[in-house]
């Protein structure tokens, strides 16, 4: 039995640890000194440099902006996230599976593509676009453009968590609630939402990392005017452009630390939840 | 409260689960729905909770009208096959939920609720599990816990759907006896669905055979089981023996094989049905059935001992199965490979394509 245990693919104490060592090298050459160098160019100023080149008038502007795209991305995309999943799992209609497929658009297309696709539709000779300067409104160049490409590139993110979740769930529970009495709001509060609720942190972190971080859609329709429809990406790439790279990275090091902060939350998120489907009967007495 | 079922059709699509369906369900009884997957009967029994709803007819409750009333207006306790147990929330918890769904003016005081739900878990025989998550629990725990989150609310209305079908055969049988006796206490008015003829027939005071979304029979377990209505009822309440053959004058002959009627037969083609405790093995054949067998095997578990017989010089469909007590076991001492007759006591004739039998008595 020894044998034939050895003889099995990458039993091998040497194919184990070249496999680990090479995994290892690339992860830490491809993932890890890209993240340490942007913290080390940010700070190579010295910390007062850090700060004054962060405490810039244009570069806090641009943090502004990026947190406002944020929060208005984020609760947006929560509630048609979950209103999305509860829709396709919960009730059979013509066009469920369509459905389905179209919420991965966003992930298929690339942002420019969308981008370009709402420069398009909404600019000020577009189709919407057009009708709409008519009443002084205008969406594109501006940060409600930003909001709407924003909002489309991070879409799927929550339904996507929450969609096999609730479909391997089921509906019982919430068929027992409704017979109970439950009214509808009571239904989602006390039974739907605790069953969904990690899925849904996961699904905001997510798109939250995304909202903060988008550059192709945001940088077609923002027009990239300094100081007004720059979010940090995007003044990020300006200031590198202007061979400030003391401050290009200062910046980029906050979007890093997002990042490395969106990790941490998922790993916390991602231990709860396994914690919650391995729970084991401890009292198994009978019946 | 009885429940009238009138004209009840139902449609998925293309796919029509029932057809017309006519039934009344006695107050205070407990009703089985018995039939075979994707006979109707959980789908009849989601129509009348209302969690689905029925695309002709009508379903009363009394004489209210319900067809149109939400489920949650019903005032029914429903119980799942899995149970459905709320993950999130504790055994206590789980049960007090009907309770506090109740409209504020209903809803009891929270001491009168804690109260209530403490009776319940006594009830349940798990008063120390209240403060346990689902998962935590056994399926027979699982399975009380849903019954009593059921009946917090004192509903009019019991259903079950396929309540012990998760369970292991223990557990299923202990938890039977408790339900029956807990309906003896409460009287509420309940239906189960099972496909477990044995279960219906144990459990329930009226059973409702159902086949391809319509009702086959409806009628008491003894009257159910001693008078079949149809080919269906017949086969799906329990092992059938069967002798396909002619009529010829008074005698009913397959191959070697006959039987000869006590009674007059149009002539032709026909089938007699046997169950295996209406026939008796004998070493000689009798004067009025030549039936000769050779035993193929013998069964000793149970309560009776159960022969399995294959035809010998005659065309059976399947083995015949006969059961005889212990004490001729032990007598006869039948063993695997032997020859031996088999006479009929009591028998069922279809006759052509009769959907009902005619019961024929052998007497001594």
């Amino acid at each position: 039995m020894r044998r034939a245990q050895h003889n099995r693919i990458g039993d091998q104490p040497w194919v184990k640890w070249l496999l680990v060592g090479l995994t290892l090298t690339l992860a830490v050459l491809l993932l890890l000194v890209p993240l340490v160098m942007i913290f080390a160019q940010a700070f190579s100023a010295g910390v007062a440099g850090y700060i004054e080149n962060l405490s810039d008038s244009i570069t806090l502007h641009a943090i502004g902006l990026t947190l406002l795209v944020a929060a208005l991305t984020v609760p947006l995309n929560l509630v048609f996230g979950t209103a999305l999943a509860w829709a396709v799992t919960r009730f059979n209609f013509p066009g469920r599976k369509l459905l389905i497929t179209l919420i991965d658009i966003p992930f298929a297309v690339s942002p420019v593509v969308a981008g370009l696709l709402y420069l398009v539709l909404y600019g000020n000779n577009g189709w919407v676009g057009s009708w709409l300067s008519d009443y002084d409104v205008q969406l594109m160049f501006a940060w409600p453009g930003i909001v709407m490409v924003t909002v489309f590139v991070t879409c799927p993110f929550v339904a996507r968590e929450l969609i096999p979740l609730m479909q391997q769930q089921g509906s019982e529970e919430e068929e027992a609630a409704v017979v109970l009495g439950a009214s509808g709001w009571r239904l989602f509060r006390k039974i739907t939402l605790p069953n969904i609720k990690w899925a849904l942190i996961y699904g905001v972190v997510l798109t939250n990392a995304r909202a903060v971080g988008e550059f192709g859609a945001v940088s077609v329709v923002s027009g990239n005017i300094r100081g007004e429809t720059n979010t940090l990406p995007l003044h990020v790439e300006l200031l590198y452009q202007d061979y400030n790279i003391v401050g290009a990275f200062a910046s980029a090091s906050l979007l890093a630390g997002i990042a490395v902060l969106t990790l941490a939350v998922k790993g916390v998120v991602e231990w709860h939840q396994s914690r919650e489907t391995v729970e084991t009967p401890s009292d198994r007495t009978g019946a | 409260m009885t429940i009238r079922i009138e004209r009840v059709n139902k449609f998925f699509g293309n796919f029509q689960a029932l057809h017309d369906v006519n039934l009344e369900i006695p107050e205070g009884q407990l009703t089985a729905l018995l039939g075979p997957s994707g006979s109707g009967k959980t789908t009849l029994l989601r129509i009348i909770a209302g969690l689905e709803s029925n695309d002709q007819g009508r379903i009363l409750f009394g004489d209210q009208d319900v067809s149109k009333l939400h489920v949650r207006d019903r005032n029914i306790g429903f119980v799942f096959q899995h149970y459905a147990l709320f993950r999130n929330l504790t055994v206590a918890q789980n049960i007090a939920f009907g309770l506090e769904s109740l409209p504020r003016r209903e809803r009891p005081a929270k001491a009168e609720i804690a109260k209530r739900v403490k009776e319940l878990l006594e009830m349940i025989q798990l008063p120390q599990l209240a403060d346990r998550y689902p998962a935590q629990l056994s399926g027979g725990q699982k399975q009380r816990v849903a019954l009593a989150r059921a009946l917090a609310t004192r509903p009019r209305i019991l259903l079950l759907d396929e309540p012990f079908g998760a369970l292991d055969a223990k557990v299923r049988k202990d938890l039977r006896r408790w339900l029956r006796s807990l309906h003896d206490e409460f009287h509420f008015t309940s239906i189960f669905v099972t496909h477990d003829q044995e279960e219906a027939l144990e459990l329930s005071d009226q059973v409702v055979v159902m086949s391809h979304g319509r009702v086959e029979q409806v009628n008491t377990p003894t009257e159910l089981y001693a008078r079949p209505e149809s080919r269906f009822v017949f086969d799906f309440l329990g092992h059938v023996n069967v002798l396909s053959g002619q009529i010829d004058t008074d005698r009913l002959s397959q191959g070697e094989a006959w039987v000869r009627l006590p009674q007059t037969a149009p002539q032709g083609e026909a089938q007699l049905c046997l169950r295996p405790h209406e026939v008796r093995l004998v070493e000689q054949p009798s004067e009025h059935a030549y039936l000769p067998f050779n035993i193929e095997a013998v069964s000793l578990i149970g309560s009776e001992v159960r022969v399995e017989l294959r035809p010998d010089g005659w065309a059976g469909d399947e083995i015949w199965e006969v059961g005889i007590s212990h004490a001729e076991f032990n007598r006869r001492q039948p063993k695997r490979g032997d020859r031996c007759y088999a006479v009929p006591d009591v028998g069922h004739l279809f006759v052509g394509t009769d959907s009902k039998p005619r019961t024929l008595a052998w007497v001594q």
